[in-house]
């Protein structure tokens, strides 16, 4: 075996293949070859790096240069000057370094000075279509050790529960209690099961994906531990379709350990059998709710139904059924390698450890972070994400996607933690992070989120099903400039209704955008009841353009490009607008050289 | 049941550590030793890379763990390449000139694993 001197990482997570980084693999391959350093570099796929914003990225090591944005035809350039003659390619770096000025490696970056990775510990590190390397970073070590020194399930279980590791899909709950009562809970035929919750739906959030393609051997191995905590002998992981890549590295990973007798029959030769295989959910969003992903694994109609039972007792089959989160599991691993202490030392006492949030939206560093709970939201709209692009300003951020709230600015102080964010009426959520600023509508923020949710409510329930659509009629009615203030208090109402009497977590926490924008924001909504106006701007019925006669040359352009035909005036003299005729569409404005267009 | 089963502790141990050597080269490790050639156009001309094979063949055979092999630009002294800078932590790096491929051996053995430099191939000897 040659010894390789130099690892080329070429991020193979969804976001930078959809921006060519299999052209680039291929592009490097071809350029070692051809300047005669095949033998001595090596080209490695690997997962997420966390800045998708900036993708595709490339690695270097030993260097740990982190280019960015590189193109096939960056390439030669960056064989023959960094792995040649070992200069770096310095016109690819694009990071900037937290002593200012450039960043080399990532490690150096203010995206990833305050971050703290523990889920994602192996992404961007090793090839995830490849067994060994994740064996190489310690893998499968916790399972060996469990196996062959025959440690007692509950001792296991203890470690969890001293972690204080909580469900990391939204609610919270302590994951230690779901093992402990699994653990506890008789089957009628000793039948159990683990299963993985990879329904990963929230628009905007994509941690799961990220560790499933970046690190699936985690996952698995947490799920081979618990099934032996908790006495199963099978286990499902619900990935939704549309994450093919993920779906893809998870067979291959499963097809890796079952070769290398890591799953199947007699693991380690302990006399534990684990099996484990890939149910694709076909993306309906109340699938990522505990009961109805069970009925959908079953091959019924993927519905909620009322709980308890409780999962843990009646689950998957009527048999008792552990159910976690991908990124949940991707912390069982390390938290029994370094030990449950050290894991309860980050973050908040009551919040401990890392949370994965996925910054979307108005925000510099769109991508993946990983932080200790705790952190102030401040820290990653600021320093992590570089604050709103353009020097726009931060008006609020939005967590748990649709079931979620959304923090205010005057809020940006609040500790990204489970109870604080409760405390101020959002949630945490499983990690979306989606920005807004000043130009977003919050209103209208409010009515995509509950559009989304009248799309994905399954229907089972009339509350959920009647009550989310007569919201978000309500809602449509006040951006349209027809709603009164009574509709104000009709809201609020609907909301505790849907809230107290709705069937699953889907119709529960449908509301919670709305609300939170009516707590934070009410001014807003006041300003399209009342004065009829929308102050970002965005609700279209609301909004006038006209032409500043004083500022307008009669240069014609607005009249040639309206679609509508709205604008008429001769030339050289000032235009008008016709508002029964106007779409709203803003052409006027794009093209209008003179800055003549007012908007209002 | 096939042999590439891994049945036992020490079955998965071989192959983390086997994968160690390749993987932990992402991770800079404040006692890794870094050798860095120099590899600018004067150190390909004067035979910089069988130079560098060598120390990768080397280092290899030994199975060194901890240490990195890496190119570097010009270093400035054009007349003396090969050039190869030994940084080990926490000590003066030192500076091989006029390398030749079969002087290699002796630099891995001495210097990298016993700590002992190599002081009559130093840039100092040869000034």
């Amino acid at each position: 075996m040659n010894l390789v001197r130099s690892h080329i990482l070429v991020c193979t997570g969804t976001g930078c293949t959809s921006s060519n980084s299999l052209k680039i693999i291929e592009a490097f391959e071809r350029e070692l070859e051809a300047q005669g350093m095949a033998k001595e570099a090596q080209v490695v796929k690997t997962g997420c790096f966390g800045l998708c914003a900036m993708g595709p990225i490339v690695m270097i090591y030993p260097e740990g240069a982190c280019y960015t944005k590189v193109t096939p035809a960056d390439v030669p350039e960056i064989v023959s000057e960094h792995i040649v003659k070992g200069r770096i390619v310095q016109r690819l770096l694009h990071m900037e370094s937290d002593e200012g000025g450039t960043a080399t490696s990532l490690s150096e970056t203010t995206f990833y000075k305050h971050q703290l990775r523990i889920a994602l510990r192996n992404c961007g590190v090793i090839n995830p279509e490849d067994i060994d390397e994740y064996i190489g970073v310690d893998g499968y070590a916790a399972l060996g050790r469990i196996l062959t020194e025959k440690i007692p399930p509950q001792q296991i279980i203890d470690e969890i529960l001293a972690s204080g590791l909580r469900g990391r899909g939204g609610a919270g709950f302590p994951t230690g209690r779901k093992w402990q009562f699994t653990h506890d809970a008789v089957s009628p035929d000793g039948v159990k099961f683990v299963c993985c919750n990879a329904d990963e739906g929230d628009p905007g959030a994509f941690m799961d994906r990220s560790v499933l393609e970046g690190d699936p051997h985690s996952v698995i191995e947490a799920m081979a531990i618990a099934g032996y905590c908790i006495g199963a002998q099978q286990g499902y992981i619900y990935v939704r379709a549309e994450y093919p890549i993920a779906v893809k590295r998870l067979e291959i990973a499963i097809k890796q350990a079952k070769d290398y007798g890591l799953l199947g029959d007699n693991i380690f030769d302990s006399g534990f059998s684990f099996n484990l295989e890939l149910r694709l959910g076909a993306g309906a969003f109340v699938c990522g709710e505990e009961t109805a992903l069970m009925t959908s694994i079953e091959g019924k109609r993927g519905e909620p139904h009322p709980r308890p039972p409780f999962p843990a007792n009646k689950g998957l089959f009527e048999r008792p059924t552990l159910l976690n989160n991908v990124e949940t599991y991707a912390n069982i691993t390390w938290i029994l390698n370094n030990g449950a202490d050290k894991f309860a030392a980050i973050g908040t006492p009551k919040s401990t450890g890392t949370k994965v949030f996925a910054l979307g939206g108005k925000i510099t560093n769109t991508g993946l972070v990983e932080i200790p709970m705790g952190t102030p939201l401040r820290t990653v709209i600021e320093d992590i994400g570089g604050g709103c692009p353009n020097g726009k300003k931060f008006k609020a951020a939005q967590t748990g996607g649709p079931s979620g709230g959304c923090i205010p600015a005057s809020l940006i102080d609040t500790p990204m933690d489970y109870d604080s964010l409760g405390a101020i009426g959002s949630m945490m959520g499983s990690g979306g992070l989606i920005v807004m600023d000043e130009d977003n509508c919050m209103v209208d923020i409010a009515k995509f989120f509950l559009e989304f949710i009248v799309d994905e409510s399954c229907g089972k329930c009339s509350v959920c099903r009647i009550g989310t659509k007569r919201l978000l009629g309500l809602l449509t009615k006040i951006t349209e400039g027809e709603g009164t203030l009574e509709d104000l208090d009709t809201i609020e109402e609907l909301c505790y209704h849907l809230k107290s009497s709705a069937l699953c977590g889907l119709g529960q926490t449908a509301p919670n955008p709305v609300l939170s924008t009516l707590k934070h924001f009410r001014d807003e909504y006041v300003a399209h009841v009342v004065e009829k106006r929308c102050p970002a701007g965005v609700c279209k019925n609301l909004l006038r353009y006209t032409i500043d006669p004083a500022k307008c040359k009669g240069c014609t352009l607005c009249a040639k490009n309206c679609p509508a035909g709205a604008i008429s005036g001769a030339v050289r003299a000032p235009h008008v607008i016709d508002q029964s005729k106007c779409i709203k569409c803003g052409v006027c404005m794009d093209n209008c050289r003179f800055s003549a267009i007012l908007k209002g | 049941m096939g042999d590439e089963f891994v049945k036992s502790l020490e079955e998965l141990k071989a192959i983390r550590d086997r994968m160690q050597k390749q993987v932990g080269l992402r991770e800079s490790d404040e006692n890794t030793i870094r050798v860095v050639v120099g590899m600018a156009t004067c150190g390909i001309a004067a035979g910089a890379r069988p130079v560098l094979e060598a120390f990768l063949e080397e280092v290899n055979k030994r199975n060194l763990k901890d240490v990195t092999v890496t190119q570097t630009g010009c270093i400035g002294v054009c007349r003396l390449e090969p050039i190869a800078e030994v940084y080990v932590p926490g000590e003066e790096k030192v500076t091989y000139v006029k390398l030749k491929p079969e002087m290699v051996p002796r630099i891995v053995a001495d210097h990298l694993v016993n700590r002992q430099v190599v002081t009559e191939y130093t840039i100092g000897a040869a000034e």
